[in-house]
């Protein structure tokens, strides 16, 4: 809830900092030469409006002010008009392009996470020839930079071999329906940024759990089931569930780094979410929607640093335990 | 100086610190001997590798192979003073709230959260953004003013384990103050763990400055391996097939970006006795 606060704060604080005046930006962009003075200014003001910076009466507004109607028409889901698209809002065209985002940040951070804890406490417990090519192959993926081995697939796959399509959501010539041929262009666009996605977040995640396993193999219990005679595969278990939770803590940190991946995945890719608008919007300096996704982005990762939080109540029993203790 | 000769006896470390510093080496000789200016725009666009050009020539006909390498250079200098700033930040922040404990490092730690749960690369385009003159230094300085947290949370945790130690105590009531315990009481026992976050802070730095350039909000007064991507995917050097106009600076990321990592694992292998027994 506080980081919710400082997140807008920022997004309205930041983009203040550097031009005074949003309006001044965006005059310079509207103004063609045969415009009179006179409208001119009727525009300026219409602006000045619309962005807070001033009330109806022509009278400036104080930055507190501006902040709490920034605030408040934030709340109200209003994001205020594109400048480049000038009647189309904000909101319209991130509407079309936030689905597009979770469907590739979603099922790949889901997939990634589980894929990797399998590998990595396999790692960890088989050592030997299996650990020594694992590793500095799953360091090596933990490293690449999410956008580069995007570059690298897209042109040895989608250009070079011609496998798959380099770029797009769907074939160009189809338009968005429920039908099937869509749904099967949306797929075969998909396997691509999808796997970029996932070979890098496996990486992170089976470094991760390999060490934790590692602790986990030498401790006490673990020697006490092996003297025991327990399965080796029940056994594994037991050291995936004990080593999940730290690993969980864990994901939530990764997914900064996983979404800001994406974003940057889906402009290699020319794929049309959220970060590709983000990025034609930097190109035209169309400043609400920059505002305005960078907002979208930071509430819904937000969003899934939430589920991670319940779903860590849910499964340590610690946690869970101190909460039942507490409703008696 | 024992855990010193560990780590060279390791092959992982060297290997990285190897890559690394001749990456720095190269970087920082070629553009000094070089004449050949990366924005000169000496021939055709998208020419291919020929003795001319090394490395082909991008969509402005400028020749890729010092482009690649004077961007090796600005990278690498927006990367270190990235890591530096994040570090420096990070260690004051985090040495002053473990050591301090109650309201204070409850204040901290909640900044520290809050800004490790916002990825800094949003902020990073939010405020490159609002800035139109962007020099090196200022979007290293940005990065690492959104970096700072990692670093913070590793010292704060290693500060506030030290801080009841026989040594820091006898400094308290010896009358030291506050600052002068810090300095020498604290910081010389978790220098290895700064370092080992600055490795990581570097790269962090190197792959933001190639993530903004990317999106196109770099720094204005140079070429920098983002900036060369950026330039290839506006050109549509990607769907032409034109692959020396991007590839060598995506390899080359990901090689720092390798080097660094390995050598951050590696030193945790050291540094760490509960990984160490089992290498």
């Amino acid at each position: 809830m506080v980081t919710f606060v400082v997140a807008i704060s920022l997004n309205f604080i930041l983009p203040r900092l550097g031009h005074s005046n949003p309006v001044d930006t965006i005059m310079r962009k509207v103004h063609t030469p045969g415009m009179t003075s006179k409208e001119y200014k009727k525009r300026y003001e219409e602006f000045m409006v619309k962005f807070g910076l001033m009330d109806e009466n022509g009278k400036k507004t104080t930055i507190v002010r501006q902040f709490f109607s920034y605030v408040g028409t934030t709340l109200k889901g209003d994001l205020g008009v594109s400048f480049t698209k000038y009647p189309k809002s904000v909101w319209d065209i991130l509407k079309t392009a936030l689905p597009w985002s979770l469907w590739l940040q979603i099922p790949s951070i889901v997939i990634g996470y589980i894929l990797g804890n399998i590998l990595g406490a396999l790692a960890a417990y088989k050592r030997g020839i299996y650990d020594k090519v694992f590793y500095p192959l799953s360091l090596f993926l933990m490293s690449v930079p999410y956008f580069c081995l995007g570059i690298v697939l897209v042109y040895i796959f989608g250009i070079s071999l011609e496998i798959f399509p380099p770029s797009g959501g769907y074939a160009m010539d189809m338009m968005p329906s429920f039908s099937f041929a869509f749904f099967a262009s949306v797929l075969y666009h998909y396997i691509l940024p999808f796997m970029t996605m996932v070979l890098v977040f496996i990486g992170g995640q089976a470094i991760g759990m390999r060490s934790m396993s590692i602790y986990e193999l030498g401790t006490d219990y673990v020697k006490y089931a092996k003297m025991l005679g327990i399965k080796e595969r029940t056994i594994v278990m037991y050291v995936i569930r004990n080593a999940m939770l730290p690993q969980l803590t864990g994901l939530a940190l990764a997914l900064g780094f996983a979404i800001g991946g994406a974003l940057l995945i889906e402009i290699v890719f020319s794929y049309p979410g959220v970060g590709l608008a983000l990025y034609t919007a930097i190109l035209e300096m169309d400043y609400p929607v920059i505002q305005a996704g960078i907002l979208i982005v930071t509430v819904s990762l937000l969003a899934m640093n939430f589920i991670i939080d319940i779903l860590i109540g849910l499964l340590d029993p610690r946690v869970r335990i101190s909460h039942e203790s507490r409703v008696e | 100086m024992k855990q010193f000769k560990l780590l060279l006896r390791s092959p992982w470390f060297v290997f990285g610190a190897a890559m690394f510093l001749f990456c720095i080496f190269v970087g920082v000789l070629y553009p000094m001997f070089s004449h050949t200016d990366p924005l000169l725009r000496g021939a055709l666009p998208f020419e291919g590798p020929s003795p001319d050009h090394w490395l082909g020539t991008n969509g402005e006909g400028q020749d890729m192979f010092s482009a690649l390498l004077f961007g090796l250079r600005s990278s690498l200098f927006v990367g270190i003073a990235a890591g530096i700033f994040a570090t420096i930040i990070g260690t004051i922040i985090g040495i002053v709230g473990g050591y301090k404990g109650g309201w204070v490092d409850n204040v901290l730690t909640l900044v520290t959260n809050l800004f490790m749960v916002i990825p800094s690369i949003l902020v990073l385009i939010l405020i490159a953004n609002s800035i139109e003159k962007r020099s090196m230094l200022l979007v290293a300085f940005i990065i690492g003013a959104t970096t700072w947290p990692w670093t913070a949370r590793a010292v704060s945790a290693q500060t506030s384990s030290l801080k009841n130690r026989e040594h820091v105590s006898l400094a308290k009531l010896n009358g030291y103050g506050i600052i002068s315990i810090l300095c020498m009481q604290i910081l010389p026992y978790i220098m290895s763990y700064v370092f080992m976050v600055f490795i990581i802070q570097m790269a962090t730095g190197i792959l933001e400055e190639a993530a903004i350039s990317m999106m196109g909000l770099g720094p204005y007064d140079s070429v920098t391996l983002g900036q060369i991507i950026n330039q290839a995917q506006k050109t549509e050097a990607f769907s032409n097939g034109n692959w020396w106009a991007f590839m060598p600076a995506t390899v080359l990321i990901t090689a720092l970006q390798f080097s660094l990592y390995v050598v951050n694992t590696s030193m945790e292998g050291v540094f760490n006795p509960r990984l160490r027994k089992e290498s």
